[in-house]
C-alpha cells in the first residue's frame, strides 16, 4: 500500500520536474514581476500597510497565492491528463485503494507547492530581507492550503472532460478570491460590507495566517484562521474519495 | 480441474441501454491457453473490463481462482495481468518508468521492479528504448510495452485484449513463443483476438461471444471438427479440363490451372487428391480456402 503510495508521489514529483520550464520557472518570472511593480515601483508611494512596508506586506500574500495555483494546477493537469490519456487505468486495475490514489495525487500537489513556493520565497530574497514571525504558522498554513487546492483540482480533473474546463476554475474563481482574499491589502481598509463579504472567502483566512506566520499582524484569531481550511479540506477530502469509489467520469456506466 | 476464471450469469447493460452481456456462464481453467472470440461489439472487452474491475456488471457473478470478485477485489487484482486493447499509458513517460511504476501500484519494490523491468524489456526488444518516452515508439512497440506492463507483478491470471494488433509478422511469432512458454511456466493466459489463426494456434479453449451471449465454448480441437465443410483451392502443374467430377465435392474452375472444392462431409482430403489424378490432374499445391476457425467463427455469429 505504502509503495503504491510512495510509487504516485515520486511519480508526480518527477513529472513536473520533468517540465521545469513550465512549472517552475513561470511563477518565479511573475513573482519578480509583482514585486517590481508593486514592492518597488508602486509600493513606495503607498507607505505602509498594517504598520509595514508595503513590499514586505505583500509578499506573504504573493508567496500564498503561488502555492495555491501551484497545488491546484498540479493535481488538475495531471489527474485530468491520466483520465485523457485512459493512463488512470494503470492505477484502476491495481489493488491500490482509492484513498491512497487520493492521496498519492494530493501529495503530489503539495509537492509542487512547496518546491515552487520555495523557489518564489528564495527569489524574493533578492528584493527582501525575509525573517519569519512564526515558521510553525507559517508551514501549518502553507500544508492547509496546499492540500486544500490539490483536493479542488483533483475534484475539478474527475468532472473536467475537455482542456478548457481544467482552466475555468483556476482564472475565473481561484484567482479572483486570492486577490479579493487580501493579498495586495488588509481588510481592515475595506467599507464594513465588503469586510463582512470577505469573511466568506476561504483565501482570506489562510492569507491572514500566513501573513500573521510571516510579519507577525493578522486580523483574524488564528484558530479561526486554521479551522476554515480544515473543514474544506474535510469536506473536500469526503466528496474526492466519493467520487474516486463511485469511478465518475473514470468508469463507464 | 480448478478453474481459474467463472463467470455465472454475467450482465452487463449499459445507461444507454445498450446490452453488451447478456447472462454469459464462462470457465477457464487453471494453466488453460482460453480464445475469447467475437467480432466488434460482441462483448469481450466489456467481460475483460469486468473481469479486471474496470466496469461494475449490471448482474452474475465472477470467480478468480475460487474467489468471488465483489467480496476479494484487491487479492484478485493482484492475480490479475491486463494488456488491454487501447494504448493506455503516458505517452510522455519513459518507456521503464512505466513498468517500474505499474509494479508499485502492486506493491513491488523498486529494487525489484528495476529487475523485472530489464528482464521484460530484453525479453521484448525494448531495452535500447527503455529511458526514451513511450511516444516515441510504433504501434508493435508500443503494444510489446503494454505486454511488458502486464507482467510486471508476475501475475498468475494474463488477459490480452487483442496483443498482436498492429505487430509485425516476426515480432508476433516471438511473441507467441513467449506467451507458449508463459503458459508452459503454468500462467492461465486469456486472449482475444481478430487473427484466427492466432487463437486456433496458441490456444486449447475457446469461447464464442456475438451481441453479447456465449454462442460456443468449448475444446478448440472438438471444435474445429466441427468444421465440416471445407473449402479447397487446388492447383494444377497441366491445364485443367472442363469437366472435372469429385464424388460428394462441387467443383468450379477459378482459372486454367486453379480448381475450386466444396469437400463434402464424407470426403476427405486424400480422396479428394485420389480422385483428382484419376483424372489426369497433378496436383502442384492445395490450401483451405478458409482458415477452419474462421468459416465455424462465421457460421457461429451467423
Amino acid at each position: 500500500m505504502w509503495i503504491a503510495y510512495k510509487t504516485i508521489v515520486f511519480k508526480e514529483v518527477r513529472r513536473f520536474a520533468r517540465i521545469w520550464i513550465q512549472t517552475i520557472i513561470p511563477p518565479v518570472i511573475t513573482t519578480s514581476l509583482y514585486l517590481l511593480i508593486f514592492g518597488g515601483l508602486m509600493g513606495s508611494r503607498i507607505g505602509q500597510m498594517q504598520g509595514v512596508d508595503y513590499l514586505h506586506f505583500i509578499v506573504p500574500g504573493i508567496i500564498l497565492m503561488t502555492v495555491i495555483m501551484q497545488s491546484y494546477a498540479n493535481t488538475v493537469s495531471s489527474f485530468f491528463m491520466a483520465k485523457y490519456n485512459n493512463s488512470f487505468e494503470e492505477l484502476l486495475v491495481s489493488p491500490t485503494p482509492n484513498w491512497i490514489i487520493l492521496m498519492g495525487y494530493i501529495s503530489g500537489g503539495v509537492s509542487r507547492g512547496f518546491c515552487v513556493g520555495l523557489a518564489v520565497t528564495f527569489t524574493i530574497s533578492f528584493f527582501v530581507e525575509i525573517r519569519p514571525y512564526s515558521l510553525s504558522i507559517l508551514m501549518a498554513t502553507f500544508f492547509l492550503t496546499s492540500i486544500m487546492f490539490s483536493l479542488a483540482g483533483f475534484i475539478n480533473a474527475v468532472f473536467a472532460r475537455t482542456f478548457d474546463d481544467i482552466s475555468i476554475i483556476p482564472n475565473f474563481v481561484l484567482l479572483p478570491l486570492t486577490y479579493l482574499g487580501g493579498m495586495f491589502y488588509s481588510i481592515d481598509i475595506l467599507p464594513s460590507f465588503w469586510r463582512g463579504l470577505s469573511s466568506f472567502n476561504p483565501i482570506f483566512y489562510m492569507m491572514d495566517s500566513f501573513r500573521l506566520g510571516f510579519l507577525g499582524i493578522g486580523s483574524v484569531e488564528l484558530w479561526k484562521a486554521f479551522m476554515v481550511p480544515l473543514l474544506m479540506i474535510l469536506l473536500l477530502a469526503l466528496i474526492a474519495n466519493y467520487l474516486l469509489n463511485r469511478g465518475v467520469s473514470m468508469k463507464t456506466e | 480441474m480448478a478453474l481459474a476464471l467463472s463467470t455465472e450469469k454475467l450482465t452487463k447493460t449499459y445507461s444507454n441501454q445498450l446490452k453488451a452481456l447478456v447472462g454469459i456462464n464462462l470457465k477457464v481453467e487453471k494453466g488453460d491457453f482460453f480464445a475469447l472470440l467475437g467480432s466488434n461489439g460482441a462483448g469481450k472487452t466489456t467481460a475483460i473490463g469486468i473481469i479486471c474491475g474496470l466496469l461494475k456488471s449490471t448482474s452474475g457473478s465472477v470467480e478468480i481462482n475460487g474467489l468471488d470478485q465483489k467480496t476479494n477485489v484487491n487479492k484478485i487484482k493482484r492475480m490479475i495481468g491486463l494488456m488491454p486493447q487501447e494504448f493506455n499509458f503516458n505517452p510522455h513517460e519513459p518507456n521503464v518508468e512505466i513498468l517500474i511504476n505499474q509494479a508499485g501500484y502492486f506493491g513491488v519494490p523498486r529494487s525489484e521492479a528495476i529487475i523485472q523491468a530489464e528482464k521484460l524489456l530484453k525479453k521484448m526488444e525494448l531495452w535500447d528504448r527503455r529511458f526514451d518516452i513511450a511516444q516515441s515508439l510504433s504501434g508493435g512497440m508500443k503494444r510489446r510495452l503494454m505486454l511488458a506492463r502486464a507482467l510486471m507483478h508476475k501475475p498468475e491470471i494474463l488477459i490480452l485484449d487483442e496483443p498482436t494488433a498492429g505487430v509485425d509478422v516476426e515480432i508476433r511469432q516471438s511473441m507467441w513463443l513467449y506467451l507458449k512458454q508463459l503458459n508452459k511456466e503454468g500462467v492461465t493466459i486469456i486472449l482475444t483476438t481478430h487473427y484466427l489463426e492466432e487463437a486456433e494456434s496458441l490456444c486449447r479453449n475457446i469461447a464464442i461471444l456475438d451481441k453479447g451471449e456465449l454462442v460456443e465454448q468449448s475444446n478448440m480441437k472438438k471444435l474445429l471438427l466441427k468444421a465440416k465443410h471445407q473449402v479447397l483451392i487446388i492447383e494444377s502443374i497441366d491445364k485443367l479440363p472442363e469437366n472435372i467430377v469429385v464424388e460428394n465435392c462441387d467443383c468450379e474452375i477459378l482459372d486454367d490451372h486453379t480448381l475450386q472444392v466444396f469437400q463434402g462431409e464424407s470426403t476427405s482430403i486424400s480422396d479428394v487428391v485420389v480422385a483428382l489424378s484419376a483424372q489426369n490432374i497433378n496436383v502442384s499445391h492445395l490450401r483451405s480456402a478458409q482458415n477452419r476457425l474462421e468459416a465455424l467463427f462465421l457460421s457461429l455469429t451467423n
